[in-house]
């Protein structure tokens, strides 16, 4: 195959899905999207490198350990509904709330977002934990 | 604070790992040191006590909290698990080799231990004291095979941990019972409160054998010790600690705690004293053939449990008979308590001389010891001090208290009630019977490692006396033996009486209770008892050799080990060879489990469940769009299963996946389709990068029966799984909850997108741990692909 075709689209339309996946992510409490599909499609951009390219290739593109991503999101997962005990609510109880942001003007926050993060890292990690894992094998 | 007190243990264990790891200049057991220290004098400032309580919030709506409780039972406990525990610390700091030993983890499973223990006695939530309960079990289970790569630390390990989990799960089956008496509740005060009604409640005698069950094996009450002695293979700072003065003593914990609420019930009185009187007679007996200095301790603790025990069966006849009567009988519960703390003392001493000698000499079999009077005459000393009081010989404090013990035990065979006029005289007998064999080891345990002659040839080391450090924590405990054997008073009232309170709860309280300790009392018949105690067990010792043979009577074959050993085996056997029926190894063969069970199930519940059968009238028209869509499907499910390389499979399948995506969008799902949509992209690739690399298709699996069978299967859920898709729209039984969700979406979570919304907010947890399930499933392939054994080094099970 003539890989060099492959190579140049993939660059260039690998960052347009992750900025999709972006985009899904925050869009999800509103529109169609959320941290789940948002990691999963954030995920096929990182496969669609390692179609392109080798594995060492992507690993020096993407210095990040999969397995620590888990971590992190499940850490970030759990931290929300911790951080609901401080206020004295039940565990996982979310608070939102709007915020006047210089240059966005009025912006929704929620917490939710925060699960959502961690839900996001989670699924990255677990996917790209699992295909490096097998793909490695070869 | 009391909580914290609890917790801290458990919370400084975290750090010690990175103490380890990172300070490796100093011992961490210096790090750690200063903590059971403070906690024994904040326990200490809690002296004379005014108990209280302590609650925060954990399940309230199941009963469960974190309760605790301080009264005088759990401040004794306290006190004898902090102060033990900060000398065991100081003792084990000398004692394990910083260079060799993985300190880390010894401190760990310590620190876990000691909150666990505290947890036990200071907890007054059921459910929280058997959370600790079995973090005991746990911890002691790491503990002893701390040298794990010995074989007898990991069957020593094994054997406690599957007889004290097994007593740990009955008590919990107690508890159940006893909550389900008193209607839900889970406090062991409120149960006290309510116990009046309980000995006609059906459920009452139950309920205590449980828990008598679980007391007894954690306490290695006969048959139940033999675990006890293969313990002795952990390192001796833990035997000390866990396997003489606390641990162990969790199950007397246990028996005093609930005396107030069983003790009525003569069974309660005849198995508690019964047992314990046995657990004596035999374990004293057995002690005194032991080789090993260990091992023989191990049978000493135990024969000393089971006299503790004998008492406090004599302590409940407190709540029989009399007001004279009852003040006799308390006299066995104050003589269980100071043995309590007697034995606590004497032993750990004894254990960390027998330690000291393990480590300067390199050995503990007393055949090879001998003579070492001379090289170690301090520990000499410790030892002789130890034995002494354990031998039950003036004036220190172990003869105190096994004067009260004949005492409670001659008050018994006076009995006039609960059949005891019959065979109350076996009690002193027998208690005297087993002292003098508790005499006999005693003076052996001295006899045979400090006196006679030495034999250098014998010993893998050239001894010397111990370094300091490893000698202050004996000596302290020795000076405390003579401390309490001399002034035994200062305890009385201070620790022992509120103890006692706890214990007799409510016999007393009006008047008040006081404990007085006294040396002598005339020439009664206890003195006359321990004079006979020392001249019988003298004249043994000195004949020992001549009537040893005796031990061999008893075969190996007929023992409770072998029995134990058998049961493992057989066990292991049979699980075994049924695992291997059932389990092929075939991802398949799992899959026709999963699902027949899925159409075996679901099939029932229709049946059972459902009444009014299929209706169709609500269905809407099917369009154009659909049917070819359907088509589509079904066209890639046929090639997928009649598809004869996996490639083409995959990518039927990926087919098949894109085309319901493609309805999700046509029933205007976006969210659905969205997920299918990447979830079969991503799939299909990981497919891809596993089957490619697959042989061919197996002809096993081109058997006729074999696709007869798949396809049976298949048909079968694709049946039920239409049939119930179609039901949910003819049953309308239940409210759909898609209104709440629709109406509360914007109002309560501020969000548009209600498959979100029910995702991270309504239903977070689940999706809390429906993250926690991926992540485990990442880290499983994670570690079957990565770590997997190099060649030649499988496992017998695989």
């Amino acid at each position: 195959m003539n890989e060099l075709i492959l190579r140049t689209v993939t660059a260039v339309v690998t960052f347009m899905i992750i900025l999709f996946g972006i985009q899904l992510f925050f869009a999800g409490h509103y529109y169609p999207g959320g941290g789940f599909i948002a990691g999963l499609v954030t995920a096929g951009a990182i496969i669609l490198l390692l179609l392109a390219f080798d594995i060492k290739t992507v690993r020096s593109m993407i210095p990040v350990s999969y397995r620590t991503l888990i971590g992190v999101g499940l850490l970030f997962a759990l931290g929300t509904g911790l951080g609901g005990l401080v206020f004295d609510v039940p565990f996982l109880t979310h608070a939102h709330g709007h915020v006047m942001l210089p240059l966005l003007g009025d912006v929704s926050l929620h917490t939710a977002v925060l699960f959502d993060l961690g839900v996001y890292l989670v699924v990255v990690g677990v996917t790209m934990t699992i295909i490096e894992t097998i793909g490695e094998e070869e | 604070m009391l909580n914290l007190a609890i917790v801290s243990p458990l919370i400084f264990a975290l750090f010690v790992p990175f103490l380890y790891k990172y300070v490796r200049s100093l011992h961490t057991g210096w790090f750690v040191l200063p903590l059971p220290v403070l906690l024994f004098l904040y326990f200490v400032q809690h002296l004379p006590l005014e108990p209280y309580g302590q609650t925060i919030p954990w399940i309230p709506s199941l009963g469960m909290d974190f309760q605790v409780y301080m009264d005088g039972l759990g401040l004794l406990f306290s006190l004898l698990i902090t102060g033990i525990g900060s000398l065991v610390v100081l003792y084990s700091i000398y004692y394990l080799p910083k260079k060799k030993e993985k300190l880390g983890h010894f401190y760990v499973y310590l620190l876990l231990f000691m909150g666990a223990m505290l947890g036990v006695v200071l907890s007054d939530n059921a459910m929280a004291l058997y959370l600790f309960w079995e973090l005991t079990s746990f911890s002691s289970f790491l503990l002893i095979g701390y040298w794990n790569e010995r074989e007898r630390s990991r069957y020593g390990a094994q054997k406690s941990m599957l007889i004290t989990v097994l007593g740990g799960l009955s008590l919990l089956g107690g508890f159940l019972l006893l909550s389900v008496m008193s209607g839900g509740s889970y406090s062991i005060r409120d149960w006290m409160a309510m116990a009046d009604a309980w000995p006609q409640h059906p459920l009452f005698v139950p309920a205590m054998l449980l828990i008598l069950l679980g007391a007894f094996t954690k306490s290695a009450q006969f048959p139940f010790y033999i675990w006890l002695p293969d313990a002795m293979e952990a390192p001796t700072p833990v035997s000390a600690y866990l396997h003489s003065a606390t641990m162990v003593k969790a199950g007397i914990y246990l028996v005093a705690r609930f005396t107030p609420i069983f003790a009525v019930s003569s069974l309660w009185v005849w198995l508690v004293m019964g047992i314990g009187m046995a657990t004596l007679c035999w374990a004293s007996f057995h002690a005194a053939r032991q080789t090993d200095l260990k091992g023989l301790l191990a049978y000493s603790t135990v024969s000393q449990l089971g006299l503790i025990m004998s008492l406090l069966g004599a302590g409940a006849l407190a709540f029989h008979g009399d007001l004279s009567d009852r003040r006799l009988y308390m006299a066995a519960v104050v003589a269980a308590v100071f043995h309590l703390i007697n034995h606590a003392t004497f032993k750990g001493s004894l254990f960390m001389v027998a330690g000291i000698v393990d480590h300067e000499t390199g050995t503990r079999d007393i055949r090879r010891l001998g003579g070492l009077l001379s090289v170690m005459p301090i520990t000499f000393t410790v030892a002789v001090i130890g034995s002494l009081s354990m031998a039950g010989v003036p004036p220190f404090n172990g003869f105190l208290s096994k004067e009260m013990f004949f005492a409670a035990m001659v008050q018994v065979a006076n009995a006039h009630w609960l059949s005891l006029d019959v065979w109350g005289i076996l009690f002193p007998v027998l208690a005297w019977v087993g002292s003098v064999f508790t005499f006999l080891y005693s003076v052996l345990f001295v006899g045979k490692t400090f006196l006679g002659a030495p034999k250098p040839s014998e010993w893998p080391k050239r001894p010397h006396e111990a370094p300091v450090g490893m000698l202050v924590a004996p000596v302290v405990l020795a000076v405390l033996v003579i401390g309490f054997g001399l002034i035994p008073n200062v305890l009385s009232n201070t620790v022992i009486a509120p103890a006692v309170d706890a214990v007799v709860n409510g016999v007393f309280r009006r008047e008040g209770l006081s404990v007085h300790i006294s040396h002598w009392h005339g020439w009664t018949i206890e003195v006359w008892m321990t004079i006979g105690v020392i001249v019988l067990g003298v004249l043994l010792y000195r004949t020992f050799d001549s009537w040893r043979r005796v031990y061999g009577v008893f075969s190996r074959r007929l023992s409770l080990n072998h029995l134990y050993d058998t049961v493992v085996r057989q066990v292991e056997e049979q699980s075994y060879s049924l695992t291997n029926r059932y389990m092929t190894g075939y991802v398949r063969t799992y899959f026709l489990y999963i699902l027949s069970a899925m159409i075996a199930l679901l099939v029932a519940t229709i049946a059972l469940k459902v009444d009014g059968g299929l209706s169709l009238s609500h269905l809407a028209d099917v369009g154009i769009h659909e049917l070819v869509l359907a088509l589509v499907a079904l066209i890639g499910t046929v090639t997928t299963v009649a598809a004869k390389s996996r490639l083409v499979a995959i990518i039927a399948l990926g087919s098949v996946g894109y085309t319901v995506s493609l309805f999700f969008v046509l029933f205007r799902a976006p969210d659905l389709a969205l997920t299918q949509l990447v979830i079969e992209t991503i799939s299909v690739a990981l497919f891809l990068l596993c089957f490619y690399h697959l042989p061919k298709l197996s002809r096993h699996e081109k058997g006729v029966r074999f696709r007869l069978g798949n396809a049976l299967i298949s048909l079968g859920v694709g049946a039920l799984v239409s049939a119930i898709a179609l039901l949910a729209y003819s049953e309308k039984n239940f409210a759909s909850i898609a209104q709440y969700h629709i109406e509360n979406a914007y109002e309560k979570a501020a969000g548009k997108n209600i498959v979100n919304v029910i995702l991270v907010d309504f239903r977070g947890f689940d999706t809390l741990f429906e993250i926690c399930v991926l992540a485990i499933a990442a880290l499983g392939i994670y570690a079957l692909v990565k770590l997997k054994a190099p060649k030649g080094e499988s496992g017998k099970y695989e």
